[in-house]
């Protein structure tokens, strides 16, 4: 069981106000993602959640038990942080069954669920290491395994990927998404990165100026963005703007074409530019021009092409699958 | 050795200007400790050669420990040291934790004002607190003593260690949180051993200070029972004649303690047990 509301959550440091009125339901099992951009209160919300910071005005109800003033050992989570926290003084062992000591179980019980937990995690040969004895990735494992033993009914997840390399991050990130399916637990996770909401989230939350932009799958985020900052944020690279004017359309503001959705030509198109930069990836090549009617735009291919900078080209934007966006940035309903 | 990042000349430009500092700062040091091995003649008659066969004497040592109380005099420094230093730490750090750690109305004013004794001496109010040490009958107590030694060692524990504490991470303080870990627990079982470098530097600007203080005891705590080593060297200074032998010997003798709370110390000093503990 986990499942949470948040009702018209407000936080205020001051007359500063980080979280203007959050209201989220999350049902039991879901993988929940904040994702925003630095300062947008992804943090502090998640923070609110596990009673770290207490909520100005609203409501945090867990299991329909309102908890918002309950402290944060006794709210039934778990966290698990971007600079996994480990107590450097105790072991491994120590480490994951502190939660459980605290609250009065028995040993036998944490003897277990340790032993449950690190298996899950491949973390057995460590259990009597301290946390400076193990690498990045392997101490990250630990910070998750702690969150395990607890078996707490949500887990949050602070950045916890943020610190790995690449490669760690990408692994990792494939743990917790098997953990997950494993474990059937509703997760929320905070991340500024979009390709960790867009390949773990059952639900993504995007955050702005403490203000919920809009929450959906990530497949909804990307296909239909409710507005100009949503469709900004979600996808890389960026959707490219254009003023809706300079395309003498009159029924909408601005523009949204996904650089993916953009086919590019020598010989013929709708709007001609000149190549300014080239980047081959690969498997992409991305394509920056500067174009004589929609000015700057980017266009993603995919494999291999062999255009330079400074070449003329045509661009074709794909009208099926452009976004109209109002003068006040809200999305307008989709177009022929 | 081959250092590809220092250069030969500059290393031993480095080390002379170390050992040059190394002599000044031992000169002192070794004059009083060789002196005190000679007889009263030869510490007059050439004071900078070593004591040989012909001029060692031991009379400055037998004079001290046969004259006085001298064990005792050692015994209350030693307690009003430690126990001095043990108040600073604790109340030290807590009022540090608090400040660094909570979010509370005048918190930076509680700090500054904390902060200031660290700029007026408390030598300054040495009337008011006899007064006060009269009026609670603590004159001649060592209590007297480690009152005033901690208050004099507050104001630069409690600056040093906010300092120090604010480094802590916050998320391994939330962790303990979530644990169930109580505000005392955090304070006690994640901080402090995290900040374990800072105290023992504090202990050391605490310490030395204190061992070697002459105005408090003198004020304070003149009695024979409560006399500290400093005072009891004075002893042999008199306004007509100083027993120098005496007085060298009992400042060497006075040297070893502290030496040996230093080394204590800065053990600590280099540990380091935070490695590893956040990214």
């Amino acid at each position: 069981m986990g499942n949470l509301q948040l009702k018209s959550i407000r936080k205020a440091y001051g007359t500063h106000e980080v979280l203007k009125g959050i209201d989220l339901d999350v049902k039991d099992g879901e993988f929940v993602i904040f994702v925003g951009p630095s300062g947008c209160g992804k943090s502090t919300l998640l923070r609110t959640i596990a009673g770290l910071e207490d909520i100005t005005a609203g409501a945090i109800v867990i299991d329909g038990q309102d908890v918002s003033v309950t402290p944060p050992a006794k709210r039934g989570i778990a966290m698990v942080f971007q600079s996994y926290a480990l107590y450097p003084h105790l072991t491994v062992r120590d480490n994951m069954g502190l939660g459980l000591k605290q609250a009065g179980s028995p040993k036998a019980v944490i003897e277990e669920r340790v032993k449950a937990a690190s298996g899950m995690l491949s973390l057995e040969p460590y259990l009597e290491r301290r946390p400076a004895e193990l690498s990045g990735g392997q101490r990250q494992r630990v910070a998750i395994g702690r969150a395990i033993v607890r078996e707490p009914k949500l887990f949050l997840f602070d950045e916890p990927l943020s610190n790995l390399d690449a490669a760690l991050r990408v692994q990792t990130r494939l743990e917790i998404a098997a953990l997950h399916r494993r474990l059937k637990a509703t997760m929320i996770y905070v991340t500024h990165d979009q390709v960790e909401a867009m390949t773990l989230a059952d639900k993504i939350v995007v955050l702005n100026a403490g203000e919920i932009e809009q929450i959906g799958s990530p497949m909804e985020l990307y296909n239909k963005p409710a507005n100009l900052f949503v469709a900004g944020f979600i996808g890389s690279p960026q959707m490219n703007f254009i003023d809706a004017a300079r395309l003498g359309l009159a029924d909408a503001k601005t523009i949204g074409i996904r650089p993916e959705h953009m086919a590019l030509s020598r010989s013929e198109g709708d709007w001609r530019g000149t190549i300014t930069h080239v980047e081959h990836l690969g498997a992409d090549t991305i394509v920056y021009l500067e174009t004589e009617k929609a000015g700057l735009v980017t266009v993603r291919l995919f494999g291999e092409h062999d255009y330079m900078p400074e070449e003329t080209v045509f661009v074709t934007p794909d009208r099926s699958r452009q976004h109209r966006f109002s003068a006040d940035g809200k999305a307008l309903a989709a177009t022929v | 050795m081959a250092n590809a990042r220092i250069s030969r000349t500059r290393l031993t430009f480095v080390h002379v200007a170390l050992i040059i500092y190394t002599i000044i700062a031992l000169f002192p040091v070794v004059l009083t400790i060789m002196n005190s091995f000679k007889t009263r003649n030869d510490i007059f008659r050439s004071p900078l050669t070593p004591p040989l066969p012909s001029t060692f004497s031991l009379t400055g040592y037998n004079t001290v420990l046969g004259q006085g109380d001298f064990i005792g005099y050692f015994q209350n420094s030693l307690i009003v040291t430690v126990a001095s230093i043990f108040c600073v730490l604790l109340f030290g750090a807590m009022a540090a934790f608090a400040l660094s750690e909570y979010r509370f109305r005048g918190n930076l004013l509680m700090g500054l004002y904390l902060a200031l004794g660290i700029m007026i001496p408390i030598r300054l109010g040495t009337i008011g607190i006899l007064q006060e040490m009269v009026a609670l009958n603590l004159v001649n107590t060592l209590v007297s003593l480690v009152l005033v030694y901690t208050a004099q060692g507050l104001p630069l524990a409690v600056f040093i260690l906010s300092e120090f504490m604010r480094t802590v991470s916050d998320d391994l303080k939330s962790a303990g949180r979530i644990d169930g870990l109580s505000e005392y627990a955090i304070f006690f079982r994640l901080v402090l051993p995290l900040v374990r470098p800072a105290m023992a530097t504090v202990a050391v600007f605490t310490m030395i200070p204190i061992w070697n203080d002459l105005w408090f005891p003198l004020i304070l705590a003149p009695g024979e029972k409560t006399k500290t080593v400093t005072l009891g060297a004075q002893t042999f200074i008199g306004q007509f004649v100083t027993d120098w032998n005496a007085v060298l010997s009992a400042l060497s003798l006075a040297i070893f303690p502290v030496l040996v709370l230093y080394v204590l110390f800065s053990r600590q000093l280099i540990r380091g047990i935070t490695a590893g503990a956040v990214k």
